[in-house]
């Protein structure tokens, strides 16, 4: 064998997302970006990786919010936190389609393991745009510049974050209410300004807008795997708020709310960990140019190029997961079969790609300083939180009739 | 030519002829059979007269292969257009024999590659539902080796002659034609010295068996040739540039088989792969206890074949705007593959012990069968395996795997047997 015959043709380039020639040199999320959204999309990347390369990612894991409030502004200024915002109230998308804006945020995000509180504020203020009073939107335009943060106290302690799980109460008090419950794995519980709570009054499910200063509320730091995002368990006991804290209407309208967030949230999560799976795929696919053994690189290997390939695949369909079920959300069109579709792929296979890729590595994959473990960290943790693939697989069954 | 015209089409135009399509299907085609949708016929020559049957009908109302040029026979539509008779079909019976491989594996090669006085007397003739093709490219010597081929067409004067063996041919034993790739030759590298021929199937000197799979279906057969006389006319392409031809042939196939050909028409529908609701039902009334797993049986099923379809347009997308390569269409069929095999697995599994042992006149037993013989999907059109060394290779762009036959004389390549 003539040495050097086993070399890749691209050896020495770096590859994008799909392997292949793309627009500027640089992958598109999705294949049907217009000229906006292209410039939009590499205006957050471009932003990401001069303000938060995976060194500053590392140095954040230290900061007690895990990014600072200054920076969260200027990510605002690019519109991250602007998208799912009304017009009318200072918002406003790039294509007319906000979530599937928001999946290329989402995505680019992931592929930088880029902190801040992005997922909660955005699915909160998309509820206060649909369903707050007017004073409750006054908030979005805080939002928008990127001055405030928003919570979403969800799940419970043994709770598997389905609405009918949630326990938390709200009983009605002096003209008012009285929250009570536990909530766990709040993101940025800690840093929102104000927390949408969910749960029980009399007249069914419902959602209320309250400061983080509130009397009664106590909100304590959580660890997490995920060592750049920050959740938090937020306790209530008798947490005192008037009547107009309340967003939308008590029963189904907020049953449909929290569907509606979950799906959002399910869907950023999803596009998170495809952005996040594919730049693992490209930097372990260039460590496999690189690295050689026997005299040979891994590349050359058929069981290693067998299982790239694989990958390839799991990152491509991943990728069309999210865009059917960002699309769906989009159109208003089978969003409930399409969004757990997404979680049910994407939450396996994108975790899985970084195992192999993990093994791929070797040793030097298992080590603290490789930066590996902070996308697999955050990965898991998009995996889990807001219902497992498991979960979602269930869901398909039942809305399949069984 | 790398990769199909997907022209853009008026959503509104498009309505417009869905409603035309849905309206002429109602009264022309018949309705899939409600009580037996899945093997309307397990007689061959029932099948092949069938199909043909069919074939016309489409082809006289003007809905068949109309990606076609209107100068051969077809309508000159788009993709989209062809994508509205597949949808609306779904609840017809298709003449589907003449899809794959006649109207998109052979036709596109011949659109490409033939010549004038070839596409006008052959293109019109499988609209029409005349002539059914199927593929010579296999040999018993090696099915992914392809351009090992040891089929050899001697030169004599205007004619060929040709001596050997093909196999995995699509029922040819009710076909007409075929595309045939022989050695032309022995003295060159193997990709330099074959050819590809239009061979007449029922002619002197060629045998057809046909080949009992594991069902004891008789679908594919094998073909043995001795000294069969062909013309110089029937050559494709140049005399010894045959590997171009099969090169286009093999992106055709995958196309075909990973759903992204304009040139397919109607869809098959497997019973036991694709029959999601069913299975529910199924689970619902004869699930027992296990309700758990069977839920979580279900779910994967679902997600893998939203999940297809989602890929499916992802890559279709993909080549046509230059983001992907041409060769991408191998990640739609490694993804097949295998979803299709774990498909087949589920809908086994949710059936029980319906699927394994059954009462005289009960149906089940087919998921087991199925089941038995779900590897054929990672086999027929070109393995898993080499669908990894595509991806890998002419995606990823890692080094090509070694190969002891490259730049040698084929008479000297080293071979088995």
């Amino acid at each position: 064998m003539v040495p050097g015959t086993l070399r890749g043709k691209r050896s020495n380039t770096p590859l994008n997302v799909t392997g292949w020639r793309c627009r500027g040199g640089i992958a598109p999320v999705r294949f049907d970006l217009s000229d906006d959204q292209e410039f939009f999309r590499e205006t957050a990347r471009r932003f990401i990786e001069a303000e938060v390369p995976i060194s500053v990612v590392r140095e954040w894991h230290d900061h007690p919010d895990g990014y600072p409030q200054s920076w969260w502004q200027a990510a605002a200024e690019l519109g991250w936190t602007s998208l799912m915002v009304p017009e009318s109230l200072g918002g406003g998308s790039i294509s007319g389609r906000p979530i599937v804006d928001l999946t290329i945020v989402a995505d680019e995000m992931g592929r930088g393991v880029t902190p801040g509180p992005f997922m909660p504020t955005n699915v909160v203020a998309d509820t206060l745009g649909r369903s707050g009073s007017p004073d409750q939107q006054a908030l979005l335009e805080g939002v928008v510049a990127g001055e405030v943060v928003l919570g979403w106290a969800f799940c419970e302690p043994g709770g598997d974050w389905t609405a009918d799980s949630v326990s938390a109460a709200a009983v009605p008090s002096n003209g008012g209410y009285a929250l009570t419950g536990t909530k766990v794995a709040v993101e940025a519980g800690a840093q929102a300004h104000h927390l949408l709570v969910t749960a029980r009054t009399q007249d069914g499910l419902a959602q209320f807008l309250v400061p983080a200063d509130a009397p009664g509320l106590t909100i304590t730091p959580q660890e997490s795997l995920d060592l750049g995002r920050r959740f938090a368990e937020v306790r209530l006991v008798g947490v005192p708020v008037d009547p107009e804290a309340m967003v939308g209407t008590p029963g189904t309208a907020t049953e449909a709310d929290v569907e509606r967030q979950r799906q959002v949230m399910v869907v950023l999560q999803c596009a998170d960990n495809a952005g996040s799976a594919a730049k693992v795929l490209e930097f372990t696919v260039q460590y496999a140019f690189d690295r050689y053994s026997f005299g040979r690189p891994l590349a050359s290997y058929q069981a290693l190029k067998h299982r790239f390939a694989d990958m390839k695949l799991w990152s491509e369909a991943s990728q069309a997961a999210v865009d059917g079920a960002a699309d769906a959300l989009a159109d208003g069109a089978d969003e409930a079969r399409m969004v757990s579709v997404a979680k049910s792929y994407v939450g396996d296979h994108s975790v899985e790609l970084m195992h192999d890729c993990v093994q791929m590595h070797g040793g030097i994959g298992v080590t603290y300083e490789h930066d590996l473990h902070l996308y697999l960290r955050r990965a898991t943790v998009n995996r889990g939180l807001f219902g497992t693939p498991g979960d979602y697989r269930v869901g398909l069954s039942k809305m399949m009739g069984y | 030519m790398d990769d199909f015209v997907y022209a853009e089409t008026d959503p509104a135009e498009l309505a417009r002829y869905r409603e035309e399509v849905q309206t002429w299907m109602n009264e022309n085609m018949p309705r899939r059979d409600p009580v037996n949708p899945w093997h309307p016929t397990q007689d061959d020559d029932e099948r092949s007269s069938r199909n043909r049957e069919l074939q016309r009908r489409l082809s006289d109302g003007g809905y068949a292969a109309v990606c076609y040029p209107k100068e051969y026979g077809g309508q000159s539509l788009t993709a989209a257009h062809q994508k509205i008779i597949d949808d609306v079909s779904m609840d017809f019976d298709m003449p589907i024999l003449f899809s794959v491989p006649t109207l998109s594996i052979c036709g596109p090669v011949i659109l490409e590659f033939g010549t004038e006085e070839q596409k006008q007397r052959y293109i019109p003739a499988w609209i029409r539902g005349d002539e059914l093709w199927v593929q010579f490219i296999s040999e018993p010597s090696g099915g992914s080796d392809m351009a090992g081929a040891l089929t050899r067409a001697d030169r004599d004067g205007d004619e060929f002659i040709i001596n050997g063996s093909k196999i995995w041919s699509t029922f040819a034993q009710r076909s007409d034609y075929a595309l045939m790739l022989a050695r032309t030759n022995w003295e060159v590298p193997k990709h330099r010295g074959l050819t590809m021929f239009i061979v007449p199937i029922h002619h002197p000197g060629i045998e057809i068996h046909p080949i009992q799979m594991v069902d004891r279906s008789e679908e594919f057969c094998q073909e043995f040739f001795n000294d069969v006389i062909i013309p110089a006319e029937n050559v494709v392409g140049e005399v010894n540039d045959g590997w171009t031809v099969a090169s286009r042939l093999l992106f055709h196939e995958r196309a075909a088989v990973g759903n992204a050909s304009p040139y397919t028409q109607g869809r098959h529908r497997n019973r036991t792969a694709d029959g999601v609701e069913d299975l529910a039902a199924i689970a619902r009334d004869h699930g027992g206890a296990d309700v758990g797993r069977h839920r979580q049986r279900l779910g994967h099923m679902e997600t893998l074949s939203r999940v297809e379809e989602l890929l499916s347009a992802r890559v279709v997308k993909g080549i046509e705007g230059g983001f992907l390569p041409a060769p991408a269409g191998s990640l739609v069929r490694l993804f097949h593959g295998l979803s299709r095999t774990e498909r087949q697995t589920v809908a086994m599994e949710v059936q029980g012990d319906r699927a394994l042992v059954w009462n005289e006149g009960e149906d089940t037993g087919a998921f087991g069968l199925e089941y038995v013989q779900r590897q054929q999907a990672c086999i027929g059109g070109g393995t898993t395996e080499m669908a990894r060394n595509i991806i890998s290779e002419r995606i990823l762009g890692m080094p090509r795997e070694p190969a002891a036959d490259r730049d040698l004389p084929f008479n000297q390549v080293p071979r088995s047997g």
